[in-house]
């Protein structure tokens, strides 16, 4: 990856935040088996900051809630996301974000996908495949200089907004 | 309900291995089959071995250190089980030994750019391959004791390689790639010259892993498109007619388990005591399949006859290994950080 000096998308379109989940009491029950949803998994990702921009993912209408599928019962999950433009060189790194950081926060027994929105990318295919290549993943996650990348982008998705 | 003996096939849980810390990516048998190597994400290469014969309860007798900085993808025993290679993430493939005692680190292969993904020796001993990311295949000749030669640098795949085996009592390499093909290799006696002398096209995503059956004219494939593929050459002149362009054998897809594993598949065993193949897949599940009696050597039929259904790996399961002298005794590792001992049991219908 070589590092760029000029913003490759220099003026992308805003979109708003999503408010604060309201927890159940029935959530709060201990004894009440509470599966994962959709929503929850999207708080894990929409705080992730973008690589070039000081916006998080949600902002960039990179990851959206409807675009996140979570069964529960059979331990998968299935994120899309969708690049700003359709030839962003950050795809792959921000694609890595997600999954490195739905393997960090969830339960091992998880199969988690993240794929690029269908049509909205010009590698789409090599993209996918490169995420979905678990040994590709685990080499890369060895590099340190990739990691240190990944957790900037990472550090933002556990800070409150409204902080 | 009586557990030794049912009606159908089963694939009984031995014993569970604990000591990785973290993915467990590979698992070895020594050619006597006493001793079982593991590797994985620790950097840690395991012996695991028993008191009383293989029937044993396995433990941990030696534990590896320092070998490699980064991952240990693979590690596999020599055929006179003296040696043992380890294929690292660090770009490095290490030679272990015993003749200090204990074993030691005593040659370490280097010259790939990246992730060496896997290492296979020729029956001989006299020729290693590795394969890796930066898309080539090296083969090594051992020269003298702890001295191996680069002898051909192969860069016939176009994306990262994932498996080298050579051919069970010939000098015929295969490797599988994240170019969703199988390629073989061979050196031209003419000239010394190691070259690609067959592609095997038809999987439709990355082929993880290939292993041959006993005799070498089949080979069974399996990858990321769910499927496992059987593979058998035909020779010029070949009964069947099939069509060998320049005199060269032709190896041809005869047969597609497909629709049986629910996600990629990353590892096949055949079991060159008993033919039955074994396959590790991200499902977590371990099958095993056996060609039907009846069926046409030249469109030959596999039947899913045992898997692991309860007792299984919580996660992936990366490898699979048949035992080499003791008929249906199959290792697994896993994502899960486990290695699991398994028997095949024969129905008794």
């Amino acid at each position: 990856m070589t590092p760029k000096t000029d913003l490759e998308n220099i003026n992308p379109k805003l979109y708003k935040r999503t408010e604060e989940r309201e927890v159940t009491t029935k959530e709060l029950d201990p004894t009440i088996y509470d599966p994962f949803d959709a929503r929850e998994i999207f708080d894990l990702i929409r705080g992730i900051n973008d690589p070039e921009h000081p916006l998080s993912l949600e902002e960039l209408n990179v990851v959206e809630e409807r675009l996140v599928v979570v069964d529960d019962a059979r331990n998968t999950i299935d994120v899309t996301y969708t690049p700003t433009i359709p030839h962003c060189s950050m795809a792959t790194l921000i694609g890595l974000c997600i999954r490195v950081q739905l393997l960090r926060t969830l339960p091992s027994r998880f199969k988690v996908s993240v794929k690029i929105s269908p049509g909205a990318h010009v590698s789409e295919e090599a993209v996918n495949k490169q995420l979905a290549d678990k040994e590709r993943v685990a080499a890369a996650l060895e590099n340190s200089h990739l990691i240190r990348v990944i957790n900037e982008c990472l550090a933002g998705a556990f800070t409150d907004p409204k902080l | 309900m009586s557990s030794e003996n049912p009606a159908m096939p089963t694939l009984k849980l031995v014993q569970v291995l604990t000591g990785h810390r973290g993915r467990v990516w590979n698992i070895s048998w020594h050619p006597e089959g006493n001793l079982l190597t593991s590797c994985g994400e620790d950097k840690i290469i395991r012996i695991w071995g028993t008191e009383g014969g293989v029937e044993g309860k396995w433990v941990v007798k030696t534990s590896l250190t320092d070998g490699h900085e980064r991952t240990i993808r693979e590690v596999t025993w020599s055929p006179c089980g003296n040696y043992l290679a380890s294929a690292s993430f660090d770009a490095t493939t290490a030679i272990w030994d015993k003749k200090s005692g204990q074993f030691e680190c005593n040659a370490t292969l280097e010259g790939h750019e990246n992730e060496v993904k896997s290492v296979s020796w020729a029956k001989s001993g006299q020729l290693m391959a590795t394969c890796s990311r930066d898309k080539t295949v090296w083969v090594w000749e051992v020269a003298e004791e702890d001295e191996y030669e680069c002898a051909a640098v192969l860069n016939a795949h176009t994306q990262d390689v994932k498996k080298v085996i050579w051919h069970p009592n010939d000098e015929l390499l295969a490797s599988a790639s994240y170019d969703n093909t199988i390629k073989m290799f061979r050196e031209d006696p003419a000239d010394q010259e190691w070259t690609c002398v067959a592609t095997l096209s038809s999987h439709t995503s990355t082929v993880w892993s290939i292993a041959f059956n006993k005799t070498g004219t089949r080979l069974a494939s399996c990858s990321d498109d769910g499927t496992v593929k059987i593979w058998q050459v035909y020779l010029p002149g070949n009964q069947e007619g099939i069509a060998t362009p320049d005199g060269t054998p032709v190896w041809k897809c005869v047969s597609t388990i497909a629709g049986m594993h629910s996600r990629c598949v990353y590892d096949v065993a055949w079991c060159h005591q008993t033919g039955l193949i074994a396959t590790a897949s991200a499902d977590d599940v371990v099958r095993i399949f056996q060609e039907s009696l009846d069926s046409d050597p030249n469109q030959p039929n596999f039947d899913l006859v045992a898997s692991s259904s309860t007792n299984g790996h919580k996660q992936d399961v990366n490898c699979v290994a048949w035992h080499p002298t003791v008929a249906g005794l199959l290792a697994s590792c896993s994502d899960d950080g486990e290695i699991r001992l398994w028997k095949f049991l024969e129905g008794t219908s």
